[in-house]
C-alpha cells in the first residue's frame, strides 16, 4: 500500500478528514486550501463520479507540483461538462485535445516545456486525462507510443465503462453483460459480450513504465497517495480510476461512491499499484461480498435479475471477480488495532 | 480587447452557472438523537461528552457529562448502563464501553479535583429536599445550578441513601461516594443529617417555596414463613444497612437468601465475604425470569454462590428450611408441585423488595398513592401543588440512574413552577438509528474489557470487583464511539461532493451547503458516517 493507513482513530484513514489526526496527516481534499481544480458550476450530472474523481486526482497533482500543472484533456464528458466555450470550470492551464490524441498532445506539451527549459524551475508538470473510450479505444495508439517513449506525462483514465458523453455506447472497457445503447439487453446473450477483455492497466504494465496504478473514488486516501507517488516520478505514468456513472449505469445519484466501493469489495475491480511492470501493493478487500451485491443495484444489469435470474451469467462474472482476487491477492486481511 | 485568431468571447468561469437550480432534493445538516442518549435514564448527552473524550479533553468531557448527572464516578460503577444496550456500535462489533469511560472521567475528576462551574445568580428561592439518595442529591444539584437554595433534610447519619446503605462496598467504594457528595456540598447544597421529616407541611414552614421528596423505599416486604423461635429470619435491607455499622451482621455458616432481584444477589455475595461457607439463593422462577441482571448472576456464580431455581421456602426450622419445588405453568407462572426438600440453614435473609414509607405525607391534601407509590405528573409534581417527588418512591424502575433522572426533571419543573410557569420538555429529535448511518467508515475496534479482581479476594474481601480503565484504553474506548446522528467533523461531506458545494467553516464550526451549486445528488448524505445529513424534497 502506498500510504500508511492509520489503524484506529475512530475512522482512521477511511474518511476524508479526521479531526483527531494532525492536519498534515489528513487528505488534500480535507483542506480548505485545496485547489478545487475543477470548480462548481460544471454541468456534470448529479452525483457524477468522473467530476469527483477528476477533482480528487488533479487537486492531488496540483498539491504535489506546487500548483504547476498543465493538463491535456480528451473529448468526453469531462471536457464537455467542464468547458462549454467560453466558460470553464478548470482553474488550471487546460488544453482540449481531440478525442483520440490526448497522449500525443501531452507529449508535445512536455517536449515544449523541455525545450523552453521549464521542467526544472519552476517545475511545471504535465497531466493527460481522458475517458475510457478516449483511452482504451481511439486513443490507444497514441498512449502506447507515449508509454513506449517513456514521455514525462502522467496519464489519468477515468473509467466509467462506456462512451457516456455521446449517449452510453459500448467501449472496450464496458464490462461483460452490461447493457448500453449499442449492446442492448436482447437476444441469447443480452448486453455486452464477454469477449477477451481489455484491461488497460495490465497493458500499461507490459510497457514496463515507471508507474501504473488503479484507484476508485471510494478510496480517497489511496487515490491521493497514488497520484502523489506518480508525481514524484519522471517518465510515463498511468493511473486508471474507476468512476461510476449514475446515468450510464442506472444507479441512484447518491450511490456513486457506494458503487465504486462495491466494485472493489467484490473483486470486480482490482485496486493495486505497480512499478516497472511489477505489482507492488494491492488494496485488500475489507468485507468480502458476492458480485450480485454490485450488479443488482445497476439498471444496466437489470436483465440478469428478471423473472428467471441469469444464474450462469452471474456465475461467470463471479468467476472473473474470483480470478482478480486470486491473481492480485485481494483476499480480506485482519484489520486489527 | 484584442483576441487571438478565431476567439470571439472572453473566457468565463463556470461559477456563473448556478447548477443549484437542478435540485429536487436539498441536503440539510441535522442533529439526530443518539440511541445511547435516548436510553439513558439520567438524560446524559453521552455522544456529546464522548466527543470531548475522543479528543483527549477529559475535563471538557466531564463538564459536559455533569451538566446532566453530578455523580459520574458512582454511575461508572453502579449504573446498569441501558445506554450500552441501545448503542449502535453493537451492530458493528460490540457496544461502546460507555460506562467504563464514564467511570474513568469520574475518577479523573476526583484525582484532579475538578469542581462544578459556579451556579447561576441567586434567585432567592428556597427548596426543601427530603432524602439524600440519588434522587435528592440530583434534584438539589440541579436546583443549585439554577440559582435556587436547595436544603436537604436527611433522616440517616450519613448521606447517599441506598447507595450507602444498600449497594455493597465491593461495587461502590465509600470514598468514591463521599467524594461526589462532598463536591455537591462544596457547590452549595446544604445538607442536614439526622433530620427526619415526619410532616412535610410542617417542614415547609422553615421558609421553603417548594419541596422535593426522595425518601426511597426502605420497608422490606415480608413473606409469611412459619418459623421456629431459634431460626434467624432477617431482611436484606437491614443486613446490608448493618454492614455500614461497627459490627457486621451475624449470619452463620450456611445462609439462605430468598428472592431473585439484585438485592438478593448482593446479600448472598456479602454473606460469602463475611465468611459463610455456603450462600444459597432460593428463587421461585427460572434464570431468564430473574429480575437481577445477568452479569450480576454470573459474578455471583463465579464467587461460589449457588442458586436453587423454581423453589419456594415453606417453613424455616431450627437449623434447616423446607423448600418446595415449583413448575412453570403455560403462562410462565410458578405452581407448587408438592415435592419437598430440606436445606441446612443458619439464617434466612428475605430479599423480596421494598415499599416506600409515606407516613410523612399523611396530612397532605391532593396526593394520590397507587400501588404503594406516589403518583406524579410529567414534571414529577404530585397531586399537591409545589410538592414534587422522584426516585424509588415514585416509580417501578428503581435504579440510581432513574432516581438521578427524576431529580433532574423535577428540578426543571420546580424551577418553572417557582416562576409561575408550566414545565414543558423540549421536543426530542428523531433517533439516529443504524440504518441512517454509514458504518463502513469506522475502523474495526473490539471493546476494551475492564480488569476484574481475582476470585480469592472477591470471596474474602470487600475490595472493588471491577477495575477501571487507564488513560490509553479509556481514550481508545471513547474513540470507538461513532458519534451517531451528530457531526464529528470527519470532512466526508466536504470531500465527496462532486460540485464543491459544501463549505467547511473550520474546526468546531462544522459545515454549510452552498445551495447555488448543490445539485442535490445526495452523496454527502449517503457517505456521512454518522447520519448527520438528511435529504428533503424541494418545494415547488
Ligand atoms: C442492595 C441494593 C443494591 C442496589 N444496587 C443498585 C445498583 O447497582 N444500581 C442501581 O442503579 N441501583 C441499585 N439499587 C437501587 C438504588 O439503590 C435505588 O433505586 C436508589 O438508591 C433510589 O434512590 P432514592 O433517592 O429514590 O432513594 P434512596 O437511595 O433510598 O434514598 C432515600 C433517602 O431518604 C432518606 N429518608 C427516608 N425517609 C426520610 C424522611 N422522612 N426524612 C428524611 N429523610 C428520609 C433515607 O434515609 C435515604 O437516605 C440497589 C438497591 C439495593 C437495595
Ligand atoms: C474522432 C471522434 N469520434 C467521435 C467523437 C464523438 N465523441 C465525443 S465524446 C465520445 C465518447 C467519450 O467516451 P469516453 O472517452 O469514455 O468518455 P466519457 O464521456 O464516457 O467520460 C465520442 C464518441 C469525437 N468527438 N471525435
Ligand atoms: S456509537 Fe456512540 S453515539 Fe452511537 S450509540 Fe454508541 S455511544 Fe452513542
Ligand atoms: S454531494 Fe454536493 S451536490 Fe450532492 S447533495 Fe451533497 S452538497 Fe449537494
Ligand atoms: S460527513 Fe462528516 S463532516 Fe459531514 S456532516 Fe457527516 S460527520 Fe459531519
Ligand atoms: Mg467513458
Amino acid at each position: 500500500m502506498s500510504f500508511q493507513p492509520v489503524k484506529f482513530y475512530q475512522t482512521g484513514t477511511f474518511t476524508v478528514g479526521n479531526r483527531l489526526l494532525p492536519p498534515e496527516e489528513r487528505s488534500v481534499q480535507a483542506s480548505t486550501k485545496r485547489f478545487n481544480s475543477i470548480n462548481s458550476g460544471h454541468r456534470a450530472c448529479q452525483g457524477c463520479g468522473e467530476a469527483l474523481g477528476a477533482r480528487y486526482a488533479i487537486d492531488a497533482a496540483m498539491e504535489a507540483a506546487d500548483g504547476q500543472v498543465i493538463a491535456a484533456n480528451a473529448t468526453g464528458c469531462l471536457e464537455v461538462f467542464s468547458t462549454p466555450y467560453p466558460e470553464t470550470s478548470w482553474q488550471i492551464p487546460w488544453i482540449h485535445s481531440l478525442f483520440g490524441n490526448t497522449a500525443a498532445v501531452a507529449t508535445g506539451i512536455a517536449a515544449a516545456l523541455k525545450v523552453k527549459g521549464l521542467t526544472q524551475n519552476p517545475k511545471t508538470r504535465v497531466v493527460a486525462q481522458g475517458g475510457d473510450g478516449g483511452t482504451t479505444d481511439i486513443g490507444f495508439g497514441c498512449l502506447s507510443g507515449m508509454f513506449e517513449r517513456n514521455d514525462d506525462v502522467l496519464y489519468i483514465c477515468y473509467d466509467n465503462g462506456g462512451y457516456m458523453n455521446t449517449g452510453v455506447q459500448r467501449s472496450s472497457a464496458t464490462p461483460p453483460a452490461a447493457r448500453t445503447a449499442t449492446t442492448m439487453a436482447v437476444g441469447l446473450e443480452p448486453g455486452n459480450v464477454f469477449g477477451q477483455g481489455k484491461f488497460l492497466p495490465a497493458i500499461a504494465m507490459a510497457h514496463n513504465i515507471p508507474y501504473v496504478a488503479t484507484a476508485t473514488v471510494a478510496d480517497l486516501r489511496d487515490l491521493e497517495a497514488k497520484v502523489t507517488r506518480a508525481m514524484e516520478l519522471r517518465g510515463a505514468r498511468y493511473i486508471h480510476i474507476l468512476v461510476p456513472c449514475p446515468l450510464g449505469w442506472g444507479t441512484a445519484s447518491h450511490d456513486t461512491i457506494k458503487m465504486a466501493r462495491l466494485a472493489k469489495e467484490t473483486g470486480i475491480f482490482p485496486v493495486f499499484e505497480a512499478e516497472y511492470g511489477e505489482v507492488k501493493a494491492v488494496l485488500a478487500i475489507r468485507r468480502p461480498l458476492p458480485v450480485e451485491d454490485y450488479l443488482r443495484p445497476q439498471k444496466r444489469y437489470a436483465h440478469l435479475f428478471g423473472k428467471t435470474p441469469a444464474v450462469e451469467t452471474i456465475a461467470h462474472i463471479q468467476a472473473l471477480a474470483d480470478k482478480n482476487i486470486r491473481k492480485y491477492g485481494l483476499q480480506a486481511r485482519k484489520e486489527g488495532h | 480587447m484584442d483576441k487571438p485568431f478565431a476567439i470571439t468571447l472572453d473566457p468565463g468561469s463556470s461559477l456563473a452557472n448556478h447548477t443549484g437550480s437542478w435540485r429536487t432534493f436539498r441536503p440539510e445538516y441535522v442533529d439526530r438523537l443518539p440511541p445511547c442518549n435516548a436510553a439513558c435514564p439520567a438524560g446524559e448527552n453521552i455522544q456529546g461528552w464522548l466527543f470531548h473524550a475522543e479528543a483527549g479533553d477529559y475535563e471538557a468531557a466531564w463538564r459536559s457529562l455533569v451538566e446532566n448527572n453530578p455523580l459520574p464516578a458512582i454511575m461508572g460503577r453502579v449504573c446498569y448502563h441501558p445506554c450500552e444496550g441501545g448503542c449502535n456500535r453493537q451492530h458493528v462489533d460490540s457496544a461502546v464501553g460507555i460506562n467504563s469511560v464514564e467511570r474513568f472521567l469520574g475518577d479523573e475528576a476526583r484525582k484532579q479535583g475538578w469542581k462544578f462551574a459556579p451556579p447561576a445568580a441567586p434567585t432567592g428561592k428556597r427548596v426543601l429536599v427530603v432524602g439524600s439518595g440519588p434522587a435528592g442529591l440530583s434534584a438539589a444539584y440541579h436546583l443549585t445550578r439554577m440559582g435556587h437554595k436547595a436544603v436537604i433534610y436527611e433522616a440517616g447519619p450519613l448521606a447517599g441513601g441506598m447507595m450507602r446503605f444498600g449497594i455493597p462496598k465491593y461495587r461502590l467504594p465509600r470514598e468514591v461516594l463521599d467524594a461526589e457528595i462532598k463536591r455537591l456540598t462544596d457547590f452549595g447544597v446544604e445538607l442536614h443529617l439526622q433530620t427526619k421529616v415526619t410532616d412535610v407541611q410542617q417542614a415547609m414552614k422553615d421558609g421553603f417555596d417548594a419541596v422535593f421528596l426522595g425518601v426511597g423505599a426502605h420497608i422490606a416486604k415480608r413473606a409469611y414463613i412459619p418459623a421456629g423461635d431459634a431460626n434467624k429470619v432477617l431482611d436484606a435491607v437491614a443486613v446490608l444497612r448493618g454492614m455500614e455499622g461497627h459490627d457486621a451482621p451475624m449470619l452463620g455458616r450456611k445462609v439462605v437468601v430468598y428472592g431473585g432481584g439484585n438485592t438478593a444477589i448482593d446479600v448472598a455475595r456479602t454473606a460469602k465475604r463475611l465468611g459463610a461457607e455456603e450462600a444459597i439463593i432460593v428463587y421461585r422462577r427460572t434464570r431468564d425470569k430473574m429480575p437481577a441482571h445477568d452479569f450480576e448472576v454470573e459474578e455471583a456464580l463465579q464467587e461460589g454462590i449457588s442458586i436453587k431455581w423454581l423453589s419456594t421456602i415453606k417453613e424455616a426450622g431450627e437449623s434447616d428450611i423446607m423448600v418446595e419445588k415449583m413448575a412453570l405453568d403455560d403462562k410462565g407462572f410458578p405452581q407448587p408441585t408438592g415435592e419437598f426438600e430440606r436445606i441446612e440453614a443458619d439464617s434466612v435473609v428475605l430479599a423480596l423488595g421494598q415499599d416506600a414509607d409515606l407516613s410523612l405525607l399523611e396530612n397532605v391534601p391532593g396526593l394520590v398513592v397507587e400501588g404503594g407509590m406516589i403518583k406524579v405528573d410529567a414534571g414529577m409534581m404530585t397531586g399537591h401543588p409545589g410538592v414534587f417527588a422522584g426516585g424509588d418512591m415514585a416509580g417501578n424502575e428503581r435504579t440510581v440512574t432513574v432516581a438521578v433522572g427524576h431529580g433532574k426533571k423535577a428540578a426543571r419543573a420546580i424551577d418553572a413552577w417557582l416562576r409561575g410557569e408550566q414545565y414543558a420538555p423540549l421536543p426530542k429529535p428523531e433517533i439516529a438509528t443504524i440504518d441512517r448511518m454509514n458504518s463502513w467508515y469506522y475502523s474495526d475496534a473490539p471493546k476494551t474489557m475492564r480488569p476484574v479482581l481475582d476470585i480469592i479476594r472477591r470471596q474474602s474481601t470487600f475490595e472493588e470487583v471491577l477495575g477501571g480503565l487507564d488513560e490509553t484504553n479509556a481514550l481508545f474506548e471513547a474513540r470507538r464511539c461513532m458519534s451517531c446522528g451528530n457531526c464529528f467533523e470527519c470532512d466526508n461531506c466536504y470531500g465527496v461532493c462532486p460540485d464543491n458545494a459544501v463549505i467547511k467553516l473550520g474546526p468546531g464550526k462544522r459545515f454549510k451547503f452552498n445551495l447555488d451549486y448543490c445539485k442535490g445528488c445526495g452523496i454527502c448524505a449517503t457517505e456521512c458516517p454518522c447520519g448527520a445529513i438528511r435529504m428533503v424534497a424541494e418545494e415547488n
